[in-house]
């Protein structure tokens, strides 16, 4: 999966998604008002300060009023410094409550991610997941920062200067006002225009770079079958198609960019033409025509970067529609009423009746199995790769739910338990054994801080851990990297029998590890599993056989389907599959000490 | 590293984008023309009116107003024109010389060896490919436009303020040089902060990546609600530290707020002083302000300017720790170019090969194999046999030993006649986003379409193709479909040997592929390709026990050589091997 899907571009704004993600404003009313209205006083203050040059030099310039003049520059110098301070804390006003939101759009979306049924994870890759939680929310966060404020502040400054200019003469006002239509025609044409072109252009660099992708990944092949230079050429073509279409946008903001301060320049023209006329007719005063001359330039300025907010708004449109389309993921489902109290011990039965199931239509992975499994009893199932073993787990904590047929813990269909109150019970072990960045007590208790670190050397001695663990450089300090790549496999093992001994299960299932151990370890590992599944029901799935020739029961799974159960030495006098399966393990030993 | 080294090699960079620059300088030169113009043109705006408004207090008539107007829209036309005429070169320039980077970078990694890639994950190139490259455009776009213009824009609106009243203009210009250095002090500290919030940044993917990664592990144990407070927890600091920024950012625009309106109030204290004595006219001042909101972007922009560029050097620097890397593998001086055929004779002789200095993959490796005939290497994962077949077609080269094909050492060969006589299927079948045709005609440019069908029907996938709607132009990868892995291994077969390659080597090429399709491949390709050399790579006995030679590799060594009888009679590792197997095929019959 190349990290570099082709975004499909939605609508710049949709109303239904901006009102789920105005949702999330709602915390925030007040910081929200307060904001605004910091918004509206930065944009009066700014406004006001032509309007104090022009006071300044029809009062008390062109009367020679030094007094007058300095009275304004002492306001100006306090406007100033009030519009320094309350810009700053507009700004980081504004950027708190945009980081206070996308704080919230995390965790929902993290919050999400852990209750969604493993079948979610298994059709979605992990990197189109963590897009969600990393750059989709970046770029809703510039829309909630830059954006929507950008938008908001520029309508309110071009209402305050219409209103402002109507206010101060209205004729002229009206007259400046001409050249508006105009602007916005431009201003339509070039936005349909560009935003084509960024559609096309964002098309293409996806191309370009997962073609180069692909090829990076699969130089060997380009290299062997002499296609160097084949492909340089289908890649400079998309290169050059990309290029093509950025000249497009060069030419557009080129021609834009003029046009607009072209029509600003109209105005101006206007101004002195019309405004020059009223003052010969005695109608304007001279300092009017100069603040008029500024309010223009400074009408035309928020509608020059209008394309570039336009590009924020699109990107997060898109972005908001994604997050939305993952929150709106159905959770696990969790039937079940009946919940257990955190210290509940359960008696550890499990039944299996008639189960069938299928993690696809009516691909049968496990066909009709009947099992019976009583408390305390140590059970192993055993099979080739692919019979369906591993299924098993996945059902019993009910990571699955059966198609047919009913499992029952303690003699209740297991649908019935609440799902944290049934995965209580269960300890699991599985063979990939899953490190986090940490510490290795951090690895043993999950990081739980119910877990004492007594309890986490307890756990590790009585695993037979304690030696390895405690010849590391921070003992069980040691933060544990790339995944535990320092750590052998037998290490990793014992770490995650400390793990679920911790946890202290009534119920434990093991996924027997399938790589090779050396066999020091692996004589480790045997005596702390015979601890750990002291005192508890135990399911093993074997991939050694040598490790469960004491088991009360051995299931032997091929196919989907239970062909054999009985003990070991039952089962090699059936001589039947499990006795062929324990012959080709003693041949694979062979040829791994040979 | 001191200061003066680190500006040495700033140089060096900046001196490898200079050849780039130098393919496009007409219209770089051009572009600095219009800049000039640009700014020249935009400079006299204020002076008209500056006029315009000198000749009103003089009570001009609608005459000469209309003239002024008619001025100003000139004047503007003009500006419109050559600031077209400076983004159509100048922005023009950087996104010809994005382009041939780019091109030059893709064009590079072909050259590189595998061993390269090892070292370079993907991620890596595709990074710099991507953001660093971005980089580099910005600082030959952007950056050097707005340099341009900023200096042009500071240098004509200084002129005409000083033309105008020197003694003003020195007022206007007091708080430039301290926002200059105050915009670029503050990007630098937020180009720090920056830094931190990346990391924040990396910390949440990492957690979220083990959090999906490990969701079985997360919900078997019960922690959602406790990963959730640790994700809460990072959550929160990662608001903090943009927090932080933000208010850098602030501070930074209110701060350039405030200092150009510091600008304006000088200009009307002092400006108004020189009224009421009489130096100044009305119109100047007016012109002053005009000049003054003009002056404010320059000074926000230099800082700006001078971080992009920064960026694009250190951009530049990844760039070209990549383009250069001499290629590795590469037709030596001695080539033998009179060569053009290969026959496939090949010659291993004490070959050893690691890929970094303490960990041999192989060692002293020595087999020979005419051409036509057929050689089987077993073994263990990660025995060394994928590397031995990547050794034939140069995809790597060996420190120790020496290899032969028709009796000429490989490095005399000429790397392209050597690669164009090999027929590779890998052990990871790697199809590209394209069409089947595409796909299988890879590397045998212009086939007849009887020759395509031909090859898919040897590989057996022919049935397969036509069961698509579109048959061989169905689009494979993102865009297309999916194929099983048997289906994409016998593509790769057809694919390798629709070249009718002398040397045809499989790499595990039909582990995806059913014992009974795969001895009907195999029966038909030994009649085919019946002249070409062949080495296959497999874990099943039944696909190897009819070469004429099998090895056994472990660990990097040959541990048995002979012929299938030979080795069962021998009784070793061979031997095993197919017991293993034969039990294995009878437990699947049951």
């Amino acid at each position: 999966m190349s990290g570099y899907e082709e975004e499909v571009l939605g609508k710049v704004y949709d109303h239904v998604l901006m009102r789920r993600l105005l949702k999330y404003t709602r915390p925030y009313t007040k910081q929200i008002v307060v904001a605004i209205l910091a918004l509206l006083l930065v944009a009066g203050l700014q406004l006001i300060q032509p309007r104090l040059t022009q006071i300044g030099i029809d009062e008390y310039i062109s009367t020679g009023n030094i007094g007058g003049l300095k009275w304004i520059i002492a306001l100006y110098a306090i406007i100033l410094l009030t519009n320094f301070f309350v810009h700053l804390g507009r700004q980081y006003l504004m950027e708190w409550i945009g980081q206070q939101i996308m704080f919230s759009l995390r965790r929902d979306i993290f919050g999400t991610l852990q209750h969604l049924p493993l079948s979610f994870y298994n059709r979605t890759p992990v990197g189109r997941l963590i897009t969600r939680v990393t750059t989709d929310v970046q770029s809703l966060n510039e829309l909630f920062t830059s954006g929507l404020v950008a938008i908001f502040s520029d309508i309110i400054i071009l209402t305050g200067i219409i209103i402002l200019m109507l206010s101060m003469n209205w004729k002229l006002a009206l007259a400046a006002m001409v050249v508006l239509p105009l602007l916005f025609i431009v201003t339509f044409i070039f936005k349909r225009k560009v935003r084509d072109v960024f559609r096309m252009i964002r098309t293409r660099i996806a191309r370009i770079n997962s073609y180069m992708q692909e090829n990076i990944s699969g130089m060997a092949v380009v290299q062997i079958f002499n296609r160097e230079q084949k492909n340089f050429e289908q890649f400079d073509k998309l290169n050059a198609s990309h290029l093509d279409a950025f000249l497009k946008t060069i030419f557009y903001f080129a021609v834009f960019f003029p046009l607009v301060s072209f029509i600003g320049a109209l105005s101006t023209a206007i101004i002195i033409w019309y405004g020059g006329g009223q003052i010969i007719a005695n109608e304007l005063t001279f300092g009017g025509l100069v603040a008029f001359l500024q309010y223009s330039t400074m009408f035309f300025r928020p509608i020059s970067d209008l394309s570039e907010k336009f590009n924020i708004l699109q990107a997060a449109m898109a972005a908001s529609e994604r997050v939305f389309s993952l929150l709106d993921e159905k959770p696990e489902q969790d039937s079940g009423s009946l919940i257990l109290p955190p210290d509940y011990r359960c008696r550890g039965e499990i039944t299996f009746e008639n189960v069938w199931f299928a993690y696809q239509d009516e691909n049968w992975i496990l066909k009709d199995i009947s099992l019976e499994i009583n408390a305390g009893e140590k059970v192993a199932i055993v099979g080739a790769t692919g019979a369906g073993k591993s299924t098993i787990i996945n059902l019993i904590a009910r990571f699955y739910t059966i198609q047919k047929g009913v499992i029952t813990l303690d003699g209740r269909n297991i649908k019935d338990y609440e799902l944290q109150s049934l995965r209580r019970q269960i300890g699991i072990v599985l063979q990939d054994v899953f490190l986090f960045a940490g510490t290795i007590a951090d690895n043993i208790s999950l990081g739980n801080p119910e877990i004492s670190r007594e309890k986490i050397v307890e756990a590790a001695r009585y695993v037979n851990a304690l030696d390895f663990i405690e010849k590391l450089p921070n003992g069980f300090d040691t933060e544990v990297k790339e995944r535990g790549a320092t750590l052998s496999v037998g290490q990793k093992q014992l770490l995650s029998f400390a793990r679920a001994l911790a946890f202290n299960p009534s119920i434990l299932i093991l996924d027997e590890a399938t790589s090779s151990i050396d066999t020091e370890s692996e004589i480790l590992i045997q005596k702390a599993m015979e601890k750990l599944i002291e005192n508890r029901t135990s399911i093993i799935i074997a991939h050694r056989l040598s490790t469960i020739q004491n088991a009360d029961k051995i299931v032997v799974l091929h196919k989907g389907e239970i062909r054999e159960i009985g003990s070991h030495s039952e089962l090699l006098r059936l001589n039947g599959l499990y006795a062929r399966l324990y012959e080709l393990q003693f041949i694979g030993q062979e040829v791994r000490t040979g | 590293m001191s200061d003066d080294t680190r500006n040495i090699s700033k140089i060096e960079q900046i001196k490898t984008i200079i050849p780039y620059l130098a393919k496009y300088k007409k219209k770089l030169f051009l572009g600095l023309f219009f800049v000039m113009m640009t700014n020249l043109v935009g400079a006299a705006m204020p002076l008209v009116i500056r006029n315009a408004v000198d000749h009103i207090e003089k009570h001009a008539d609608m005459a000469t107003l209309s003239w002024y107007s008619l001025g100003i829209l000139a004047v503007a036309l003009l500006e419109g024109i050559f600031l077209y005429a400076m983004r159509q070169t100048l922005i023009v320039v950087s996104r010809y010389v994005e382009y041939e980077l780019r091109n030059d970078f893709f064009r590079h990694l072909q050259r590189m060896s595998l061993r390269f890639f090892h070292q370079h994950p993907t991620g890596d190139l595709m990074a710099r490919a991507t953001n660093d490259l971005n980089a580099v455009r910005s600082l030959v776009g952007p950056a050097l436009m707005y340099f341009c213009n900023t200096s042009m824009l500071l240098l004509w609106t200084i002129g005409v303020m000083l033309y105008m009243s020197p003694g003003l203009t020195l007022w206007a210009l007091l708080p430039l040089p301290i926002t200059g250095f105050f915009v670029y002090k503050m990007i630098g500290r937020i180009h720090s902060i920056y830094r931190a919030v990346q990391e924040k940044y990396s910390d949440i993917t990492t957690l979220t990546q083990e959090n999906i990664s490990g969701i079985r592990v997360v919900k078997s144990y019960i922690q959602e609600d406790f990963e959730k407070q640790r994700f809460a927890l990072l959550n929160k600091d990662y608001i903090g530290q943009n927090l932080s920024m933000a208010k850098i950012r602030g501070l930074l625009w209110a701060g350039t707020g405030l200092f150009s309106g510091i600008g304006v109030l000088l200009v009307l204290w002092i400006g108004g002083l020189y009224v009421m004595e009489g130096q100044l006219t009305i119109g100047t001042l007016t012109a002053f302000f005009t000049l003054q909101t003009w002056l404010s972007w320059p000074m926000i922009s230099l800082g700006w300017v001078l971080n992009m560029t920064e960026q694009g050097i250190v951009s530049m620097a990844r760039l070209n720790e990549i383009l250069q890397t001499p290629p590795e593998i590469a037709d030596a001086p001695n080539v033998r170019r009179d060569i053009t055929r290969v026959r496939g004779d090949i010659e291993f002789r004490n070959v050893s090969f690691a890929y970094d200095d303490n960990t041999p993959v192989l060692q002293d490796i020595t087999f020979s194999l005419r051409a036509g005939e057929t050689m089987a290497i077993v073994g263990h994962t990660g025995a060394g046999k994928s590397t031995l077949l990547n050794l034939i077609p140069r995809l790597l080269d060996i420190q120790e030993g020496e290899i032969l094909i028709d009796g000429i050492p490989i490095r005399r060969l000429p790397l392209e006649v050597l690669r164009r006589h090999i027929g590779y299927v890998p052990q990871e079948t790697f199809l590209f986003s394209d069409t089947i045709r595409e796909n299988i005609l890879f590397g045998a440019g212009n086939s007849s379409d009887g020759a395509l069908e031909e090859v898919a029907k040897v590989a057996r996938i022919y049935d397969d193709i036509s069961e698509f709607d579109k048959g061989f132009e169905t689009m494979l990868g993102e865009r297309g479909i999916n194929l099983s892995g048997g289906q994409k291994q016998r593509t790769a077969i057809s694919r390798a040997i629709i070249r009718k390659p002398s040397i045809l080597l499989l790499d595990d090429a039909l582990s995806a592929v059913d014992t009974y399709t795969e001895e009907e491949i195999l029966k038909r390709l030994r009649k085919e390709m019946a002249g070409t050399t062949s080495i296959i790579v497999s874990h099943r006995i039944s696909t190897v026990k009819n070469a004429d030679k099998i090895i056994v590799l472990e660990n990097g060594q040959i541990r048995e050589r002979g012929t299938h009888h030979s080795l069962l009679e021998s009784n070793g590792i061979y031997a095993e091997l197919h017991r293993k197997q034969l039990l294995e095929e009878s437990l699947e019959e049951l």
